[in-house]
């Protein structure tokens, strides 16, 4: 569809002078450092650019001038709204490469701590999309709930934001005590919080309004541009690393993949997008209950960590979920301590190559309101 | 019925023994100090309505709001009232700001803008009254000449707008004109409907019929809808969410007054709050009884007889409007606080095909209505 068409098909047939406006690096809603450099005609986008590059801190480079373990932190800084996901895979990425085996005590404490970030940082996207559309009360309540997961990230390891917390082997700090009863509180207290969400925001009528029928993604386009996550789960494609590829333990946990189901609107819509991560939310809540029960009682978390991290020749890429979709490490080891070459794959770069495709032809707060739906972190656009 | 202003230059000119040749003398002075008079009221009423805001919305987003700057035992602790003087510090710091004029703009249109709009405002209140007898001036068409100064307001928007050279301001002033423009519309009609049944442009005698029938919120089915569509319209004349629009701060950055800081912003702020009291006192006039005393109805509609205590009076009416300008404005935050925002076409969409529509039916069927039961 050309833009024109698009025009046509949301607004009717308005044609008049365009205007080339910057929109960013300082934007308050363009989640961080983005750049878009837009065509307005009136309201309504005729072209999109997405300028990324702002926040490049030559992660990849770094990285094949430091030791394995060093890298952790580096991943930390990538998507900061999800460090304890982007450790977790790199970590999985280097133990397999190495062939390690680590105790059941560490997969399952990586599992609760990768689902307690996957519910932080999707009440981040839950709440930046409420935010996006003019909402200012919802992330208010999200950030109050993200708030107690970061205080028992905080309770574990000593950090709220960049844990560097799990390890090639193991993880840093085993779980303090009472951890597993303030987590089993804290999702008690959670999921009737969902419920509240729901009512303030997910089927508030001018929400709908804003997000049913905006910025659809239909399947094929979303799979054609590799979106991954719930971009790509909210289009109505049943597809989630931690069933289809499983990494890790997931395979011993029951839980459903939520998928865009077009119920305001059309499948792949903003709204449904949203909504996938709502139930996501929820699902992780179910995962985590599992894990929690079947925490084995003892075990050794630094057991496995080896003396020298020293991976064989070879390649590898690993892939995992995080909260915004595939995150991949491909791997190149010659043999020494360091990385030969360490490239990621970051799930927002990919959805946001699919910005302009859906985004164009909609309002300028429409546009705002999608970029909320693909829920995008610079640091790991840019890394 | 001579207006407040006549009054009081007659009380003083015999007062004060002055001879007739000077009474116009006396007219200017006295019409200045309550210039004064209105300016404070402004600005008091945006530092009450700043600090109500804060706090209102914290509590709704689960905070406490301004808790620091207060005096005596003012400040701290978890209550309501710390950080009592928060407004008031803002408001020096907004006046002590170095004032910036951007270098490319158009500097007349740039520093002309906010004045408008605040003098659009400030002389709307001028046909307000606040109480029996309490309008600087009371004109026989104070419904119309309030509803055509405050959209002089939009001049202002869109010469900041345009002035500041800035596309995100542009943005925002000609989103504002659309929407002012549109929502005169409803707010005209369903104040047309009023002035239908009572006969009268003038707020007394709104109110004085409100006093012998009843308040026109409960007068009939169709007054209610006509209260809703111009409380509504009200709050997108005001530009509050969630038909803030023109300022929408997660897409225009803050709209036309992306450019302005210190005091020319804090005029902004100062108006916008005081456009908010305008339409609040206009729906309490208008269809909650201006001052009269809810008490009274009640204790009649439970048959105690006339001449009782009704808590009615001058200062008891300023009280009661103000309770319910009050209402009003706590309503608006509430929507504020809770509702995301409108998209343009969305906004357009309800003020031509929803709003519009209805009143214009609504005008009709009061007709009938007024036929039959009246």
């Amino acid at each position: 569809m050309t833009t024109s068409e698009a025009i046509r098909k949301n607004f009717g047939v308005v044609e008049a002078e365009e205007m080339v406006l910057n929109m960013g690096p300082q934007h308050p809603s363009t989640h961080g450092v983005l750049r878009l450099k837009i065509r307005t005609d009136g309201e309504i986008i005729s072209h999109i650019e997405p300028h990324i590059g702002y926040l490049h801190r030559c992660f990849e480079k770094h990285c094949e001038n430091l030791t394995y373990p060093q890298v952790i932190p580096y991943t930390d800084r990538c998507d900061y709204l999800a460090s304890m996901n982007n450790n977790h895979i790199y970590v999985l990425a280097v133990e397999k490469l190495m062939g390690l085996e680590v105790p059941e005590r560490v997969e399952y404490i990586r599992v609760i701590m990768a689902e307690l970030q996957r519910i932080a940082s999707h009440l981040m996207a839950v709440g930046a999309h409420g935010l996006d559309t003019g909402g200012i009360t919802p992330i208010t309540y999200t950030f109050r709930d993200r708030e107690r997961i970061l205080d028992l990230f905080e309770y574990t390891c000593g950090a709220r934001l960049l844990y560097n917390y799990i390890w090639i082997g193991g993880v840093s700090h085993d779980l303090p005590p009472d951890f597993v009863q303030y987590a089993t509180e804290f999702l008690d207290y959670f999921e009737p919080k969902i419920v509240e969400y729901n009512r303030l925001l997910t089927y508030n009528k001018i929400f709908i309004e804003r997000s049913a029928d905006v910025g659809v993604l239909p399947a094929d386009v979303a799979v054609n541009y590799g979106a991954s996550g719930p971009v790509l789960r909210g289009s109505g494609i049943d597809w989630d690393l931690r069933r289809n590829d499983p990494y890790s333990i997931y395979d011993r946990f029951e839980f459903d993949i939520p998928i865009g189901t077009g119920e305001m609107g059309t499948v792949g819509d903003s709204w449904d997008r949203y909504f996938v991560r709502v139930r996501e939310m929820e699902e992780s809540v179910k995962i985590l209950r599992q894990a929690l029960a079947r925490l084995p009682k003892d075990g050794d978390v630094h057991a496995a960590i080896p003396k020298k991290v020293r991976p064989p020749e070879g390649a590898i890429y690993f892939r995992g979920e995080n909260p915004r979709g595939e995150l991949g490490f491909y791997i190149i080891s010659d043999g020494s301590p360091k990385p030969y070459r360490l490239k990621m794959r970051s799930p927002a770069f990919v959805n946001l190559s699919v910005f302009s495709e859906i985004a164009t032809g909609w309002m300028l707060a429409d546009i705002i309101s999608i970029l909320g739906s693909l829920d995008i972190v610079l640091g790991e656009i840019d890394r | 019925m001579s207006s407040f202003i006549d009054t009081i230059v007659d009380f003083l000119v015999r007062l004060l023994g002055i001879p007739q040749g000077a009474a116009g003398f006396m007219l200017i002075l006295v019409a200045v100090v309550l210039g004064v008079v209105v300016f404070l009221f402004t600005a008091v009423n945006a530092l009450v309505a700043v600090y109500m805001e804060r706090k209102v919305s914290a509590f709704m987003q689960d905070r406490l709001g301004p808790m620091e700057v207060g005096f005596w035992g003012f400040r701290g602790g978890k209550r309501f009232w710390g950080g009592i003087a928060q407004t008031l510090a803002d408001t020096f710091k907004l006046l002590l700001k170095e004032d910036i004029i951007p270098d490319k703009s158009d500097r007349k249109l740039f520093i002309l803008g906010p004045f408008i709009l605040y003098g659009a405002v400030f002389c709307a209140f001028i046909g307000i009254p606040l109480g029996y007898g309490m309008a600087i001036s009371d004109f026989n068409i104070g419904i119309f000449y309030v509803i055509a100064i405050s959209s002089v307001g939009v001049i202002g928007i869109i010469l900041s707008g345009w002035g500041s050279n800035n596309k995100w301001s542009l943005y925002g002033a000609v989103r504002s004109a659309a929407q002012i423009i549109s929502y005169e519309l409803p707010v005209g009609m369903s104040l047309l409907l009023v002035v239908m049944v009572v006969g009268s442009l003038q707020f007394h005698d709104i109110v004085a019929w409100q006093e012998q029938h009843r308040w026109f919120l409960f007068h009939s089915p169709f007054t209610i809808v006509a209260f809703v569509i111009f409380f509504l319209s009200g709050v997108a004349e005001a530009n509050r969410t969630p038909f803030d629009i023109p300022e929408a701060e997660s897409e225009l950055v803050a709209g036309y007054m992306t450019e302005y800081s210190g005091f020319r912003w804090a005029i902004f702020f100062l108006s916008e709050y005081a456009n908010m009291a305008v339409i609040s006192l206009m729906t309490a006039i208008v269809f909650l009884g201006g001052w009269l005393s809810p008490v009274g109805g009640l204790l009649r509609l439970f048959g105690v007889p006339e001449g009782w205590y009704y808590l009615d009076g001058s200062l008891w009416g300023v009280f009661w409007i103000s309770a319910k300008a009050i209402l009003f404005i706590f309503i608006m935050m509430w929507f504020r606080w809770t509702w995301p925002r409108l998209r343009v076409d969305q906004l357009m969409y309800t003020a031509w095909k929803v709003f519009l529509p209805i009143a214009l039916l609504n005008i009709f069927f009061v007709g009938i209505w007024e036929l039959i039961f009246a």
